[in-house]
């Protein structure tokens, strides 16, 4: 599904991946963890094509992403900070960029789901951050894309709309996507992701199940694991 | 490129300070025909303003646009759309509704007036076409600083400051080079140096066609019998073209090049 190699990125001096390389099947959940600053979000703008890389190559489905940009067809993207022209309303966003992609109907079932028909006629500026990343969630759902890349998509949600979300990453995945995440909070990692990818001052320190990283770092619990990984590499 | 042209374009027409803008160009309009009670002299009152007002305008519009819509362009940019369509139709819905609050806002008064009864109207015509590459080429400009400076106030400076030493800093050193080598012959220097200015440029072609060149002495005649006949003409245009087509050509390379 997507494949790197050797991907550089420096941002001035600061080097913040030093030579990834990950092959990512198709189908099922995978988490890309690691602490903050280790290039997660870098990682996952240069499958975008957000983030130009020094060195290295990818490749989605096949199709080398440089120069290119028809692949994002095959992407859905959860930005990590929902920050949208504030004078748009809603319902003129999702009105936009249907127009801009492909046209869908899915979005009626998406913000019934997540329960956003009153804030339709309001403008971005004037949601809370919650609602915000709800409205994040349904133009990402919307399309139906074999690759979802979700950056952070926990954050502001309600539990109700944290449960709804859970069960339509679940659905998503019996269609047979592959599903990108990165998180912060471990238990939602551990209950959604089928593998987890480690990066590591820029390098993938771990990549497997959760129970190998237990049987790995010989921790009982994930979060454990987690962070014997990180004091084991900081001490 | 042409959808976010539209999205860019009717965004700007929704927002305050493009009737801000209109309104000011409309009450500008009225006032001159106004005081003026005539046309020509108000189109020559009116160049003075223009020249210097619209570039300003393009420029800090280009760049408050542009710090303004980032957000915009990163849910952009994770769409299935080629950079330089995002960019280019970021860059042309700003230019584009500028130059129409400019062409509305001083056509309707002067329409009213009676602007196609009058023999003002190919100067009239001129000035609109100058202010419209005034726009275009500040407005390129503005969104090459924006894109080269990630820091808000930083863009803002660079922009302030490239307006300044065009509208104003560059004559000064001009006129000092005249002074300083009047012992040669500066003909050519002195082409030169107006084609090298968008803001003189144009100034110096309305001025001729103003037929107000008498006012400019010695270099009067020579721009007289440069930019006077048709090649001058075709020149001075295709010079105006060139300072739109380079920075939107370098709009386009900075942008493929830039990660956000």
């Amino acid at each position: 599904m997507v494949s790197i190699e050797n991907l550089h990125k420096k941002f001035g001096k600061n080097e913040v991946l030093k030579g990834v390389d990950l092959n990512i099947k198709s189908g099922g959940i995978f988490a890309v963890l690691g602490p903050n600053g280790s290039g997660k979000t870098t990682l996952i703008k240069s499958v975008l094509g957000m983030v130009i890389p020094n060195k290295g190559t990818i490749t989605v489905q096949g199709e080398n992403i440089k120069k290119n940009s028809s692949y994002r067809h095959k992407i859905d993207y959860l930005p990590q900070i929902a920050n949208f022209p504030s004078n748009l309303k809603v319902k003129e966003l999702i009105r936009m960029i249907k127009d801009l992609r492909n046209h869908t109907n899915d979005d009626h079932n998406l913000i019934q789901l997540f329960k956003l028909e009153p804030f339709l006629d309001k403008k971005l500026g004037n949601l809370s951050g919650g609602t915000k990343q709800k409205v994040n969630i349904v133009l990402t759902f919307m399309f139906d894309s074999p690759l979802i890349i979700l950056d952070e998509p926990t954050t502001g949600l309600d539990p109700i709309s944290l449960i709804r979300l859970k069960e339509l990453i679940q659905k998503e995945k019996s269609k047979g996507k592959t599903i990108l995440i990165t998180s912060h909070i471990m238990s939602f990692v551990e209950e959604v992701s089928d593998e987890i990818v480690f990066l590591l001052e820029g390098k993938i320190y771990f990549k497997g199940t959760i129970s190998e990283l237990k049987t790995k770092t010989n921790q009982p619990d994930f979060e454990h694991a987690i962070a014997s990984i990180l004091t084991d590499n900081h001490a | 490129m042409l959808k976010i042209l539209k999205y860019s374009f009717f965004d700007l027409m929704r927002s305050r300070w493009s009737y801000v803008y209109f309104g000011f160009y409309l009450l500008l309009g009225v006032v001159l025909l106004f005081l003026n009670n005539d046309l020509s002299k108000a189109v020559i009152t009116l160049m003075n303003v223009i020249i210097v007002l619209v570039p300003l305008i393009g420029t800090i519009f280009g760049v408050m646009y542009y710090y303004n819509s980032k957000e915009f362009t990163e849910l952009l940019l994770a769409q299935p759309l080629k950079r330089s369509s995002i960019f280019l139709g970021q860059y042309l819905g700003v230019a584009l509704s500028l130059s129409m609050s400019l062409i509305l806002g001083l056509g309707i008064p002067f329409v009213f007036y009676g602007l196609f009864k009058s023999n003002a109207i190919w100067d009239f015509s001129l000035l609109l076409i100058t202010g419209t590459f005034l726009t275009l080429i500040f407005t390129a400009l503005a969104f090459n600083i924006a894109l080269s400076n990630e820091n808000k106030i930083k863009g803002f400076g660079y922009a302030i400051l490239l307006w300044l030493f065009l509208a104003i800093i560059y004559d000064g050193i001009f006129l000092m080079t005249l002074i300083f080598f009047e012992d040669y012959p500066l003909d050519k220097l002195s082409l030169v140096g107006t084609m090298l200015n968008p803001i003189d440029l144009s100034r110096t072609l309305i001025l001729l066609k103003l037929d107000i060149s008498a006012l400019l002495g010695y270099t009067g005649a020579i721009f007289k019998q440069f930019f006077g006949t048709s090649f001058g003409l075709v020149v001075s245009f295709v010079m105006l073209v060139i300072w739109v087509v380079l920075p939107v050509l370098r709009i386009m390379f900075k942008s493929k090049r830039k990660d956000f």
